[in-house]
């Protein structure tokens, strides 16, 4: 079964250093995004930009369950995925200033985070625009006997777009090995769940078209481990595309133009005390997998992380004048 | 400037906001929908409140679905409904783009004359905020380009003001371009709503040198520009297209022949543009009276670039606005 609390499970092979790791990875999220919030209101970073923190248990979850040659494609919330992938935090930084030293080399900003070393088919800004992209990139894997998989997130508020569902019966039509992440954080902008979507239980949008699906709790990260172990497995052996909705919250606004006029600061608070990060952390230390010292030592730690990416990211340079006409063209880039 | 009316000061999204009440008021089959336009109060704050004050049925959320509840205005202007769709931006407009090619802007020629389409269907437009490549471009000329569309572009307050309760009384579908850049601009206006004509383009500066014609957040820029070409002696008349399909090639051609000399500006790019017809246009109709080759600024051709420095080297700025009409009048100091 798929999608249990983490106290159902039995034998998850968790100890000190993954843990920690774990533990490291999605703390640095959290802190990379409120560092991003602090440099937008500066105005190093424009444009849009849109905040992970609460979600950091989904992105670090299914991360875990994928290999280095795994295929994955995001949308514009997309900088804790980023992070989690692998994608060096100083080029991230970098890209939101708009520096040519950032990964996508200044020209996509916090919405279009690109990193091809590291599979990472970037952060698409049209609502589920990415998903035929998913369908497509496992096609080709599919033909040419490749047996890696591709894993596509996106937002509950994405899965009312027909982009969805003519990427849910292709994906199943062809047998191509996608796994479709859909991160229910219960808003699209101002639209909740019910107001989006008929039938709010969205796992049952697969069946319809023969796919595979599971729902989790997207705010435990060993639940979402687990889930995402399980339904990459599946993917691997069968070559068929699965459906995992991991149930989670925004905690921040939409964009830094959200008054969030469309939800009871109740509620938000309510879902903090779900916070993924603080829950694992009880978990790390009922077991004693971390002591008060090592948490400290690794606040420390990514504390110096994500300003060395900010250092990074100042000291980059503008892309000259002359190089505007550049990536129109193969020929020219 | 109507002498019945006082002179208020606003911003273009109230202006917005304004007409959009003004029409629910006035016609009880109005109602507006599009993503976000009720409870969030608006993407960009346009309805904010109004769904408070008309309730669910008239400021309809919606999921997202461009396509899907595109199609459904359409449907329900064939009802006899009088529906304003809200697209959040144009850039999501091209998921509805089958709908109001393929449907809005052909229903009333496949049926004979049967069926009409009294859809208003309104978008943000525009570049200038750092959004990058899919959230950036103007692609205004994309709809200019269909027979059956009326394609409108809401370049200054008074048009923010009343060009959609003109529109709401059209039998055909029409497109109407806001712009994002423009929202929380303040200008002075009637408070007496001033008709306007959706068939005809607009005069925005008298001038006898040369005629800038442009459109949509073209308009203020130009006007700046014409005032720092006034301090250099030169007498800028501005022509706001205001209607880009069918274009008022009366009013074009009535500019151009008075001055002699047309530069075109607009954020789209270059290619294939609404400045490329004008171009075309003042060529066949008053090549006679040109005095000089008529003269284009508009975007550069590259998707839009992130970092502000490119930005704002993509798209036309007042100083080159000064800087070409200068040139093509062999002013000194060029
Ligand atoms: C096709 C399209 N329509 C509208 C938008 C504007 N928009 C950006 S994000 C968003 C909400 C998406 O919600 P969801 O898919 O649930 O993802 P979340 O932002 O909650 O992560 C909307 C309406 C867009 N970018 N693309």
């Amino acid at each position: 079964m798929i999608g249990q609390p983490a106290s159902k499970i039995k034998k998850l092979p968790m100890n000190k250093q993954l843990g920690q790791a774990l533990l490291y990875q999605m703390m640095l999220i959290r802190r990379f995004e409120e560092k991003s919030a602090e440099m937008y209101t500066k105005e190093k970073i424009r444009g849009f930009l849109h905040l992970y923190i609460g979600e950091e248990a989904v992105a670090t979850g299914v991360m875990h369950a994928l290999k280095p040659e795994d295929n994955v494609l995001c949308t514009y919330r997309e900088h804790g995925q980023a992070l989690a992938r692998g994608v060096d935090p100083g080029a991230i930084m970098a890209e939101m200033y708009g520096k040519q030293e950032g990964c996508s080399r200044g020209r996509g900003g916090s919405m279009h985070l690109f990193d091809v070393s590291k599979k990472f088919f970037g952060g698409n800004a049209i609502v589920g625009s990415h998903l035929p992209l998913a369908v497509g990139l496992a096609l080709a894997d599919k033909k040419m006997e490749r047996k890696q998989i591709t894993c596509c997130f996106f937002g509950e508020g994405a899965a009312a777009e027909g982009e969805f569902h003519e990427a849910m019966n292709l994906a199943s039509l062809w047998e191509v090995p996608v796994l479709f992440v859909c991160e229910n954080n219960q808003y699209a902008m101002g639209t909740a769940l019910r107001y989006s979507h008929a039938n709010i239980d969205l796992e049952k949008k697969a069946p319809g078209y023969g796919i595979s699906s599971a729902t989790v709790d997207g705010m435990d990260l060993l639940a979402v481990m687990k889930a995402a172990q399980d339904a990459s497995k599946q993917v691997r052996k069968t070559g068929k595309p699965f459906f995992l909705v991991c149930n989670t919250y925004r905690f921040r606004a939409h964009s830094m133009f959200d008054a969030e006029l469309y939800r009871e600061k109740s509620e938000v608070e309510d879902w903090k005390k779900r916070d993924p990060i603080a829950q694992f952390v009880k978990y790390l230390k009922k077991h004693e997998l971390l002591s008060d010292k090592e948490m400290k030592i690794m606040a420390q730690r990514i504390e110096e992380e994500v300003q060395k990416a900010v250092d990074f990211a100042e000291a980059g340079t503008w892309e000259p004048f002359e190089d505007l006409l550049k990536f129109v063209y193969s020929e020219n880039s | 400037m109507n002498d019945n009316g006082t002179i208020i000061t606003l911003t273009y999204r109230e202006a917005i906001k304004q007409a959009i009440r003004d029409a629910l008021n006035r016609d009880e089959k109005v109602f507006l929908m599009g993503e976000d336009v009720g409870r969030y109060g608006g993407a960009f704050a346009v309805s904010k409140g109004l769904l408070k004050e008309f309730g669910p049925d008239r400021i309809m959320d919606v999921p997202l679905s461009e396509s899907g509840f595109v199609g459904a205005g359409i449907g329900a202007a064939l009802g006899g409904m009088r529906p304003i769709v809200e697209i959040m931006t144009v850039n999501f407009s091209l998921l509805a783009f089958d709908q109001i090619a393929n449907n809005a802007a052909t229903l009333l020629h496949m049926s004979g004359g049967q069926l009409n389409v009294p859809v208003v269907i309104r978008m943000n437009s525009g570049t200038g905020r750092q959004l990058a490549a899919q959230h950036s471009h103007s692609w205004e000329p994309l709809f200019a380009h269909i027979p059956g569309l009326k394609v409108l572009s809401v370049g200054t307050h008074e048009d923010a003001r009343a060009m959609l309760l003109t529109a709401l009384t059209d039998p055909d579908p029409v497109i109407i371009f806001e712009y994002t850049s423009m929202l929380n601009i303040e200008q002075e206006i009637s408070s007496e709503v001033q008709p306007v004509d959706i068939r005809r383009a607009k005069v925005r500066k008298e001038g006898q040198d040369i005629s800038i014609i442009t459109y949509g957040p073209g308009v203020y820029k130009t006007l700046e520009a014409a005032t720092e070409l006034s301090e250099a002696g030169i007498d800028a008349e501005v022509l706001d297209l205001r209607v880009l399909r069918p274009l008022d090639e009366k009013t074009i051609m009535a500019s151009v022949a008075k001055t002699h000399r047309a530069l075109i500006v607009e954020e789209a790019w270059q290619s294939v543009s609404i400045s490329s017809e004008v171009s075309a246009r003042i060529t066949e109709k008053c090549f006679y009276e040109l005095d000089a080759p008529v003269q284009r600024l508009c975007g550069i051709e590259v998707p839009m670039p992130y970092p502000k420095h490119l930005e704002d080297a993509s798209i036309p700025q007042k100083d080159q606005i000064v800087a070409i009409v200068k040139k093509i009048l062999q002013h000194e100091g060029v």
